[in-house]
């Protein structure tokens, strides 16, 4: 290993000042303002654990935190779910130029116009939206489905399913076609193949997957609250409703705090199942 | 063998399902952008650009449409060039603490958006930097680094090894192996990422509404717009939003596919 020199620095050092100053940095005071007090609706530095104190006492904020872990959950367990006959379509059902376009195709939204779906779906399942048209033709309904839980999922598989098919597809495909065959020689059924044979040895991208879902779900604002009508509210909508009233910063910054340890925690526990399981099988 | 052929075709009409529940919106919004009423009803009342003419004269959609592009293309250029440098890091050098810079490097998507937006505001208010065009700059660049450096990772992970210290050892230094034999090959992934960022930062709303204030950008704007009423008027925002990302995020994907001339171009330039 040579010394470093301006060659190496000129290509390394500005990631590292641009995240430190920008990223690291913010998330440090993040940390630090959780101690910060308000008064007179003015920030002052300080070192008060009052604001922990408050929001961990007040029992609503409790339910609201176990609600978000809830409803995250159950989301990417239904996007798992949803998505797996798609990733496997694609995976073993389709010739590769077919894939390329599925690839193709669920790249685009992932990275697009999340924002004007949600409201698009609004105008689709509102009271007199087009669904409830098309049910009223048929002479039923309207369904209650807007400012629903219904609402808040719909929001959510949005947000969720082109990511969580691509994740699936790609460890669905790297699974050994001559475990399948020779699953299917030694006399195994199609859903004991999928079951025993190739959901185990994709486990690893299929928890990841579930893992993404859930990240994404459980700090998002947009589905909840213009699906979801804001109610029950989740954290993130906690943590709008703490800045806009009084300008609490430091509360909602305790909120911020305790989404960001929930999902590393819920990121490295995944992580662990994701390579041990796979560990234990090979 | 017939029963294989039905769960073939089901498996495959599931995955249109999927693909339509994706896309639906996307057509419903763009299709009732041009309907000349203010409820969505179907069949459509007719055809019109009134909702688009609205919204190019009121003041604030024309001034965020350029907010969008200007803060779209300050961040594609800036974190294309830090992901590039980072991704460069990666590639070529091992040093002590590698694991906190790749951290650094890749981490940012996975927080979300609200908290990354939320984190910004109160750090840069501290040090007088937010409610401008910059402070969204700043902010989406956070954010946009992973992207940008992992096509580019992924590009060099393609190189062959040997031929940057082949260029050495013809005599080249650092700086010209970089720019005769990296910088040609990996060329296609930093115009892909240029887009994919460009596209990143245009479409991304959450940051943009804690760090800008009354700096709006685009989204913000059909942020705001999807607080009130129901109006026809995100639509057409919506439409002129997901039109120019789309097109941003399938040119990087074309980009991307068209990997052969990449390799044409080192062939060519190591002559």
């Amino acid at each position: 290993m040579r010394k470093v020199d301006g060659y190496a620095l000129f290509w390394g050092a500005p990631l590292a000042l641009w995240q430190l100053l920008f990223f690291l940095a913010p998330l440090v005071f993040l940390v630090v303002i959780t101690f910060w007090t308000v008064k007179n609706f003015r920030l002052e530095a300080d070192f008060d654990t009052i604001n922990w104190v408050k929001m961990f006492s007040k029992s609503y904020v409790i339910d609201i935190y176990f609600r978000t872990l809830y409803y995250g959950a159950i989301a990417a367990i239904i996007c798992s779910i949803l998505s797996f006959p798609a990733a496997y379509a694609l995976a073993f059902k389709a010739s590769p130029s077919i894939q390329r376009i599925g690839i193709f195709m669920l790249i685009t939204p992932f990275f697009t116009s999340y924002l004007v779906r949600v409201y698009s779906w609004q105008t689709v399942i509102s009271d007199n939206g087009l669904l409830n048209g098309v049910f009223g033709f048929f002479s039923f309904g309207p369904i209650d489905m807007l400012n629903t839980m219904f609402g808040t999922m719909i929001g959510y598989m949005t947000l969720t399913l082109p990511l969580v098919i691509l994740l699936q597809f790609f460890s669905l495909s790297n699974v050994d076609k001559n475990l399948i065959q020779a699953a299917h020689n030694l006399g195994c059924g199609r859903l004991r193949t999928v079951f025993l044979v190739i959901i185990p040895s994709a486990k690893t991208g299929i928890i990841i997957a579930c893992t993404f879902a859930f990240i994404l779900c459980f700090g998002d604002l947009v589905s909840p609250t213009s699906l979801g009508g804001s109610n029950p509210p989740t954290l993130s909508i906690l943590i709008v409703d703490t800045v806009k009233q009084g300008n609490n910063w430091p509360r909602a910054a305790v909120v911020a705090v305790v989404m960001v340890l929930t999902l590393i925690a819920v990121a490295f526990t995944a992580l662990y199942f994701a390579y041990s399981l796979k560990k234990s099988k090979a | 063998m017939s029963i294989d052929r039905i769960i073939g075709y089901a498996l495959r009409s599931w995955f249109i399902l999927a693909l339509v529940f994706i896309f639906v919106p996307i057509v419903i919004s763009f299709i009732f952008s041009f309907s000349p009423n203010r409820y969505p009803t179907l069949p459509l009342g007719g055809f019109s650009t009134g909702w688009y003419e609205l919204i190019m004269n009121e003041a604030p959609v024309p001034r965020a449409f350029g907010n969008s592009i200007k803060a779209g293309v300050m961040v594609a250029l800036i974190s294309t060039f830090i992901g590039f440098a980072a991704a460069y890091t990666d590639y070529r050098y091992r040093f002590f603490g590698k694991n906190f810079y790749l951290a650094l490097a890749l981490l940012p998507p996975t927080i979300p958006v609200l908290i990354l937006g939320l984190v910004m505001l109160m750090y840069l208010s501290r040090i007088s930097l937010v409610g401008e065009l910059y402070s969204v700059v700043l902010a989406h660049v956070v954010y946009c680094i992973p992207f940008a450096m992992a096509l580019i990772r992924l590009r060099l992970a393609q190189m062959n090894p040997d031929l940057e210290s082949a260029a050495w050892n013809l005599g080249a230094n650092s700086w010209r192996a970089m720019r005769e034999v990296i910088l040609p090959f990996t060329l296609p992934s930093i115009f892909a990422a240029l887009a994919l960022t460009m596209a990143v930062s245009f479409d991304e709303y959450m940051i943009a509404f804690f760090t800008g204030g009354v700096t709006e950008t685009l989204p913000v704007r059909v942020l705001a717009l999807l607080q009130g009423q129901v109006s026809p008027r995100i639509n057409a925002i919506g439409s002129i939003v997901f039109t120019i990302s789309m097109s941003l995020v399938i040119l990087a994907q074309i980009l991307l596919l068209s990997r052969r001339s990449g390799e044409r171009n080192v062939a060519a330039g190591g002559k």
